[in-house]
């Protein structure tokens, strides 16, 4: 399937729930959703078309935190990226698709400590990455969390 | 010229550490015991455990979960230790020295004798270094 | 009841020391139940380089990791030039693919060193980091340092192969291609390694599937997937190669993967060689503008995925890293479960985890205490060979 035909099953099984679509290249797609239709989009990519589960990735921008779905189609090299936008910065929360794929086990844990977005649903939301000391509220990928220059030699 | 120094001039039981390393340095150091160079003709061994090490070699940045760690081991070491820093994450952080994950430098944790700097340092590097060492200890010794 | 105790397994790799991190429950001997933990080396790169210039996170993301110090940078331009369709001259994709498979060989045959030391293989484990120096020599030649080769830019390539190296990389290449025969023969002929690697550690094909496994730890388990083939990159279009798999799934079949994969990776570089013209190295982009992007490569251990989110200025606004063993290692859950506690570290080597990425595996019991560290499971895995070895009495 190129990107194109890709673009028209999604757009066909989910009609106006794609918010925005972009074929940006021969081998790109970008497909806007709302958050609460994650799990569906996922098992649709996932299960009936046979697409691999690259990774989730969050992204602390003006509008809220974006979470953004990496799916690749490995027989013709498509990589669809389905972009889900918690507006609520306060309290950013979205389904788990780990029911859909387990590969989605670690990436929630880590975007939960790393960003402070919620999982509903998620059986495992212990932290993944930072110590255990580390302090609650505080989540380095925001962009509120700045860290300041060091001098090489004090710490 | 203590005890401490006298250890490095014979044979010499290391602990190799890694604090969070990206493994390079730790492959160049493992290589230096194969075939090609060959270190444990010098009477250099790596050991499993630090009760039986004379130097504490320690690679990677020190990030903030293996700290404890650092030090548990350095008291665990029967003095007189020696520690080196390898690395240009063990020297200084390296790259790393402006994560929110890497805490102090290596010697502001333990006291660290003598530094390996690269990224990572050649076999040969480390063998140099070894060698000055050991050769800078000797004349300190004749020195007196 | 039966005595359910937790064991640390130890260090992945043989002669570090660090805390728990996965956490084995056993009963008896058997293996019930896995947790992890992971973090020791966790250095917020992430973070980092949304600090540097897109120059500098490409210095940066080569130390994610030693053995794939070529992938995440090739990864991380790729991504960079995705978000404007930034040009790559044809050389620059030949020099790209030559690091790329040079990279693949010293990394698999490192990990044939290592699996070879788990299993009590000592020789094994000299004669292919031995084997592994003359690739060292030929990166050193062509890059300039035997580890983290600084030779990959955004558009190109920063260096370039001198004619005169040609010829010094094909007679070492043909030397390499005589001692992997005879390791092939050493490790696929033996019928101790048959008896202990054959049936251990499986993974399923759904299973494979359902974790996203990656590179030889999915296409031993019949997981048709190759980053090189499906989403071409530098040169990979321009040559010709078999993506190897096995079907069953265990330890021994991703032994016998990375093994052929060796071949493959010589042939590559050769054709690569041949099929080189002279010409620009480097397209020298000015400006990266505001846009987002995706670069994938074929790391030795599985696809390495880059996401870069640019807003026009010189830093990254967003930089995404996801390596291999981040989908494999979840797997070994998966594999481990069942087997026994002997055989754990060969499972977790057959994943090929990366060190940096490894940190290790501890079992307590139920009282957290430790029963076994690393040292005594890499025994208990060497005895079990030399127990096999002495069936079909073999000294």
């Amino acid at each position: 399937m190129t990107v194109d035909n890709l673009l028209q099953k999604i757009s066909e099984r989910f009609g106006d729930r794609i918010l925005a679509s972009d074929a940006r290249s021969a081998k790109r797609l970008y497909v806007d959703i709302y958050p609460k239709d994650i799990v569906d989009i996922a098992r649709y990519l996932f299960k009936e078309l046979g697409l691999r589960f690259n990774i989730a990735s969050g992204v602390d921008d003006f509008d809220g935190i974006e979470i953004l779905y990496h799916f690749s189609y490995d027989p013709s090299g498509v990589i669809v990226t389905v972009r889900a936008i918690l507006k609520d910065k306060d309290n950013p929360h979205i389904d788990t698709i780990t029911t859909v794929t387990r590969s989605a086990w670690w990436i929630e844990r880590e975007i939960h400590e790393l960003f402070g977005v919620e999982f509903d649903g998620s059986e495992d939301t212990r932290p993944l990455l930072l110590p255990d000391d580390w302090p609650k509220g505080v989540w380095p990928l925001r962009k509120n969390f700045v860290v300041p220059k060091r001098d090489s030699r004090k710490s | 010229m203590g005890l401490k120094e006298n250890i490095l001039t014979r044979s010499i039981y290391v602990f190799h550490l890694s604090s969070g390393s990206c493994n390079n340095c730790d492959i160049e150091i493992l290589d230096c015991l194969t075939p090609r160079f060959d270190l444990e003709r010098f009477g250099i061994v790596l050991v499993g455990s630090i009760k039986h090490a004379d130097v504490l070699l320690c690679t990677g940045s020190a990030n903030k979960m293996t700290v404890p760690v650092i030090k548990r081991l350095y008291e665990q070491m029967p003095k007189p230790g020696f520690v080196i820093a390898y690395g240009a994450c063990g020297s200084s952080r390296g790259l790393f020295k402006d994560s929110y994950n890497t805490g102090a430098p290596l010697d502001e944790i333990i006291p660290v004798d003598a530094y390996i700097p690269g990224c990572p340092p050649k076999p040969e590097a480390t063998i140099g270094a070894l060698v000055k060492l050991i050769g800078k200890i000797k004349a300190k010794k004749g020195a007196k | 009841m039966s005595d359910r105790a937790t064991i640390p397994i130890g260090p992945y790799h043989p002669l570090q020391e660090e805390p728990e991190f996965w956490k084995l429950i056993v009963e008896g001997e058997k293996v019930v139940d896995v947790d992890v933990r992971i973090g020791y080396n966790h250095r917020g790169i992430e973070k980092l380089s949304e600090s540097k210039s897109f120059d500098q996170s490409i210095f940066l993301v080569e130390r994610i990791c030693g053995i794939c110090s070529s992938s995440h940078p090739i990864a991380c331009c790729e991504a960079i030039e995705d978000i404007c369709g930034i040009e790559v001259p044809e050389r620059a994709r030949f020099i790209r693919t030559i690091t790329q498979e040079l990279e693949r060989i010293h990394s698999h045959l490192l990990w044939i060193g290592l699996a070879g030391h788990f299993l009590g293989y000592n020789t094994v484990f000299m004669w292919s980091w031995k084997y592994r120096e003359p690739i060292c020599d030929i990166m050193e030649t062509v890059t300039g340092n035997r580890q983290n080769y600084a030779m990959h830019k955004v558009g190109g390539v920063r260096r370039d192969i001198e004619r005169e190296h040609v010829s010094y990389i094909l007679t070492r290449l043909d030397e390499f291609l005589k001692q992997t025969d005879m390791l092939k023969g050493a490790v696929l002929d033996d019928p101790v390694l048959h008896a202990r690697l054959k049936g251990i550690g499986v993974l399923t094909r759904e299973a494979a599937i359902d974790y996203s496994a990656l590179g030889p730890t999915a296409r031993a388990s019949d997981v048709d997937i190759d980053v090189r083939r499906d989403h071409p990159y530098a040169a990979y279009d321009r040559v010709k190669f078999n993506v190897i798999t096995q079907k069953e799934g265990d330890v021994f079949a991703k032994a016998v993967v990375r093994i052929l994969e060796l071949y493959e990776s010589a042939s590559i570089i050769r054709q690569c060689l041949d099929k080189m013209q002279e010409g620009p190295i480097d397209s020298k982009p000015k400006d990266i503008p505001p846009g987002e992007g995706i670069g994938v490569a074929e790391a030795p251990r599985g696809e390495v995925f880059h996401y870069v989110k640019s807003d026009g200025t010189n830093s990254p606004v967003r930089h995404k890293i996801r390596a291999p063993t981040y989908m494999n290692f979840p797997t070994f859950r998966e594999t481990v479960i069942g087997e026994t506690v002997s055989d754990a570290t060969i499972i977790m080597a057959a994943i090929d985890p990366c060190y940096c990425c490894t940190e290790r595996m501890v079992v307590v019991d139920g009282s957290n205490k430790e029963l076994l560290k690393a040292q005594d499971l890499i025994r208990l895995s060497q005895e079990k060979t030399k127990k096999i070895r002495d069936k079909f009495g073999i000294k």
